[in-house]
């Protein structure tokens, strides 16, 4: 059995790939391709078919229906042991029976690969642990073992690495520094990641390409900027940062954006960052793109102002605050304020517009949960 | 003054009764089997003398008994390990119709008298024509030994995280590769205890061995027959150095683990 190991990554490719269990379906026909030394971050809420989608690639689970191919080669039917592939497990999964440079060795011995304690070794060091190459799991911390299971599966060079929530069992901060260090690896070693998580911020933090899933397929998928500052969908605005949206049918429309009105406000949205242009629109604006005033403020139509409404919570983060402004008819909005000491002094049930520039709305393609009827 | 109390004596003393009640037999047996006894019976200390155990089989019976009772042991030891840890294995990972049943068909043989289990087993043995000796023995002690195997290699295999064996196939071992490498030294506590079990199960064993071994001597056997007419003091001697041996083994074992225990802590 000849695996075909490449220096440096290769890309992955998933077609129609389905995956019935007893009772529900995990993955509806999914499409996915990721080019080669890319990092790819799978984003989605537990359940939503991205552990799934990582076990498949893996060989662990068997698609229903569609084809796996690596560097252009169709793997569907192989076994997990002849794929070009290794996963860092969430628990890490290091083997207890073994010390830990015997675990890192594990795959090159599999390989008959020369001089596996030697390259073992050096995978260690390259993640700072070759002091440890004599114990065993247990007598490591989580983060170290988190960089063990690293080191053993990056010793093999596989043309894909997967990464099954590797961080979600660190502390913030030691997760913060595995991030920064992951990065840096895959930056190091040019292999292509294919990155799981549920936790926006890491997808972000450090993807080239983040993939939001719901559900059991992709709802929308891209640089992290692009995703963040254009969401698509209801569910990806919610999933990825913070979203005021506004439900509305379209009142007025021209050659460069359309309004819809909601609750005797006009809220407008350029057409080129509107994915539905007719009927009953969702327009949604970030939090942190809003500014609140005393008075109505009276902009120009380039803006959007809603108000006046009474602010019924603050909430102090430490960068920014947040504050909720119960708007009647329109419902609640969120303000992120920067903590930057400009920002007016203002206490609960103050009556306050909030508006935001036209530029920084954004229209869903979908109308968030509640809002179908039609 | 300090006031005398029966209460505080109580316990020391109920403890040294009970403790004497135990160890009683078992002294008494150690110290017959240096008993320089002449006749055939050992009841009645005539002196020391160490030529029991230097010369136990002296008395071939004795000897071939303990032979035959270490044999039966060895062999369905083995065979009801590997059985064992096979269904134990199977009845924890697959999931399949007649896994209650199974699960319960195992439990049978710990649950049934040992008479109700050696006499039908007997009875099946003569129905389908096998004469009793060595074979039929042997698969009498695998029936019951079995169910012990496989509830200790159960929980063994229950703690076992079936992501270890992923992560094995996931770096290239092959479904064999991945049993040998890592669930079996995984498992191997669990087996090693059940195969200890087990073996002294079937060495100790009487009245399933009594219905189904024909002319064939085991150790419990020969002791049995021979207290009829006064056990010999070579029967003393085997039984204390089983005894010894198995209280060596525990203290090896429990010995090496505190060790290990040790070094793991220092590290």
């Amino acid at each position: 059995m000849a695996i075909d190991f490449k220096p440096s990554g290769a890309d992955l490719e998933l077609i129609d790939v389905r995956k019935d269990f007893p009772g529900f379906t995990a993955l509806e026909d999914m499409d996915l391709h990721i080019p080669a030394g890319e990092f790819f971050a799978l984003l989605g809420p537990s359940g939503c078919g991205k552990t799934t989608t990582l076990r498949i690639v893996a060989g662990l689970e068997e698609p229903t229906a569609g084809k796996v191919l690596i560097g252009g080669k169709d793997i569907t039917n192989t076994k997990p042991h002849e794929r070009p592939v290794n996963t860092v497990f969430q628990s890490y999964a290091l083997f207890p029976h073994m010390t830990i440079l015997e675990n890192v060795a594990f795959g090159l011995r599999q390989r008959k690969i020369e001089d596996p304690l030697k390259k073992a070794m050096d995978a260690l060091n390259l993640v700072e642990l070759g002091y440890a190459a004599e114990r065993r799991p247990q007598q490591l911390s989580g983060g170290q073992q988190q960089r063990v299971a690293l080191a053993r599966a990056l010793v093999n060079r596989p043309a894909l690495l997967l990464l099954d929530e590797p961080l979600g069992a660190l502390d913030l901060k030691l997760r913060r520094q595995m991030q920064i260090e992951l990065k840096a690896i895959q930056m190091e070693v040019g292999l292509t990641f294919l990155h799981v998580t549920h936790d926006q911020e890491e997808a972000m933090d450090m993807a080239d390409t983040v993939a939001v899933m719901n559900k059991g397929h992709i709802e929308q998928m891209g640089a992290p900027e692009a995703l963040y500052e254009r969401p698509k969908t209801a569910f990806v605005s919610k999933f990825l940062g913070q979203s005021n949206l506004f439900v509305g049918s379209i009142v007025d429309s021209n050659k460069e954006s359309l309004s819809i009105e909601v609750g005797g406000h006009k809220i407008t949205v350029p057409k080129d960052r509107a994915e539905k242009q007719t009927g009953k629109i969702a327009i949604g604006v970030r939090p942190e793109k809003t500014t609140f005033h005393r008075s109505n403020p009276k902009l120009s139509s380039d803006h959007v102002v809603v108000g006046p409404g009474e602010i019924i919570d603050i909430r102090f983060t430490g960068v920014s605050n947040q504050y909720l402004i119960a708007i009647p008819n329109v419902g609640d909005v969120t303000v992120f304020a920067q903590n930057v000491g400009i920002s007016p002094v203002i206490e609960l049930g103050e009556q306050v517009w909030v508006s935001w520039k036209v530029e920084h709305s954004f229209g869903l393609s979908d109308l968030p949960a509640g809002n179908e009827d039609e | 003054m300090k006031r005398f109390s029966i209460g505080k004596l109580t316990l020391p003393v109920y403890s040294f009764l009970a403790m004497a009640f135990m160890l009683i037999p078992i002294v008494y047996t150690i110290v017959f089997s240096f008993n320089n006894s002449k006749q055939r019976t050992n009841t009645q200390w005539q002196g020391f003398t160490l030529d029991k155990w230097l010369g136990v089989c002296n008395k071939p019976d004795v000897c071939s008994a303990l032979g035959n009772s270490i044999f039966i042991g060895l062999v369905s030891t083995l065979i009801a390990t590997i059985l064992g840890t096979a269904l134990a294995i199977g009845l924890v990972r697959y999931r399949f119709r007649a896994r209650a049943l199974v699960n319960l068909a195992l439990f049978l043989p710990m649950a049934t008298p040992e008479v109700v289990l050696g006499a039908g087993l007997a009875g099946l043995f003569f129905n389908a024509g096998v004469g009793a000796g060595m074979v039929t023995v042997v698969i009498a002690h695998v029936v019951f030994c079995l169910s012990f195997v496989v509830v200790t290699v159960k929980a063994r295999v229950q703690t076992l995280d079936p992501v270890l064996e992923e992560a094995g196939r996931d770096l290239y071992a092959n479904p064999t590769q991945v049993f040998w490498k890592i669930t079996f030294p995984l498992l191997l506590p669990g087996i090693i205890s059940a195969a200890l079990l087990s073996f002294s199960l079937s060495f100790d064993d009487f009245i399933i061995t009594y219905f189904n071994s024909g002319s064939v001597e085991t150790f419990p056997k020969y002791i049995y027959v021979a207290a009829a007419r006064g056990v010999p003091a070579e029967a003393n001697v085997i039984a204390s150095a089983v005894f010894i041996a198995a209280i060596l083994i525990v203290l090896i074992t429990q010995i090496n683990g505190a060790v290990k225990r040790k070094r793991m802590l220092k590290k």
